[in-house]
């Protein structure tokens, strides 16, 4: 992988770990809150996040041939089938015990949230389960 | 508006304005590179490195492990940004208990549907994709029942 390539990506991910944390989203009582219906600003959170990419997914590929520093895009494929389901219920069963998602677990940390650890190990322990359980 | 202030007490700025800086993130990464931003495979992929299990070492993990951990190591970096800039460090008061309990739980079942809140949630409504649009709905009302169960048996 190319320096340009692994900039963006940092580039990216930084601003994403950004718009977490000014969201408050890195706080697991803000998401609690929202799931138990205290406050909805969450909702605003996914909602600009998805339009706005909803936009630039659509406007991007009519406007470059191919991705700035990368050859080609790829596309979001999601398979509709058992796995994704029930596995989406077990995700949002632990969602709701913790308060906390991969993304927020990681940028967490950066913001000194060091209980974080706890939640990454956790994910981590889940993630590998999953794939012993898998051929 | 009294309504506005009972659904939103804390107003709604850092919302909208936190939730417009990810989309500017996951395009700038479709833009840069035509990656989708999804978050949580990070945590299967980065075990090919210690793990030989054959599942662990599939082509898609394989080849995208490494720019998985430098997508996860600019979460950290934006998010000391952020702390250093406008924010401020912040420690959660959740029990360890739900932290570690909840992380499995939500690792595993987010593995198992590839994806979460940023895959299927972000990105997946982006695209329009009926299985994740499917999946947000699920692990919304799923995660709704059990953060009131889990304040029911006292948790934070």
């Amino acid at each position: 992988m190319s320096l340009p390539f692994l900039l963006s990506v940092l580039i990216a991910g930084a601003l994403f770990g950004f718009g977490l944390s000014y969201a408050t989203m890195i706080q697991p009582e803000v998401v609690l809150s929202f799931l138990r219906f205290e406050d909805f600003g969450l909702l605003w959170v996914l909602g600009s996040a998805s339009l706005l990419t909803m936009l630039t997914y659509q406007l991007i590929p009519r406007l470059l041939k191919k991705p700035l520093v990368a050859p080609s895009f790829k596309a979001h494929a999601a398979t509709l089938d058992r796995n994704t389901l029930v596995g989406a219920a077990i995700f949002g069963i632990g969602w709701g015990i913790s308060g906390v998602c991969p993304g927020p677990a990681l940028a967490g940390l950066g913001a000194g949230n060091w209980p974080m650890l706890l939640a990454l190990a956790g994910i981590f322990a889940g993630a590998y389960v999953q794939g012993r359980l898998m051929k | 508006m009294p309504a506005i202030d009972v659904l939103f007490p804390l107003g709604i700025s850092q919302y909208l304005i936190g939730g417009l800086f990810i989309g500017f993130a996951v395009s700038f990464l479709f833009a840069t590179t035509g990656l989708i931003g999804g978050v949580s495979t990070f945590f299967t992929s980065t075990w090919s490195f210690v793990s030989k299990w054959s599942y662990f070492n599939r082509e898609n993990f394989v080849s995208s492990r490494n720019w998985r951990i430098v997508y996860a190591a600019g979460l950290i970096i934006g998010a000391a940004i952020w702390m250093l800039t406008a924010g401020e460090a912040f420690q959660t008061t959740v029990s360890w208990w739900q932290l570690l309990l909840g992380g499995f739980i939500a690792g595993f079942g987010a593995r198992l549907s590839n994806g979460c809140t940023s895959g299927h949630g972000i990105c997946g409504i982006a695209s329009l994709q009926v299985p994740s649009l499917l999946a947000v709905l699920i692990f919304l009302g799923a995660a709704m029942i059990s953060a009131n169960i889990v304040q029911l048996l006292g948790g934070v």
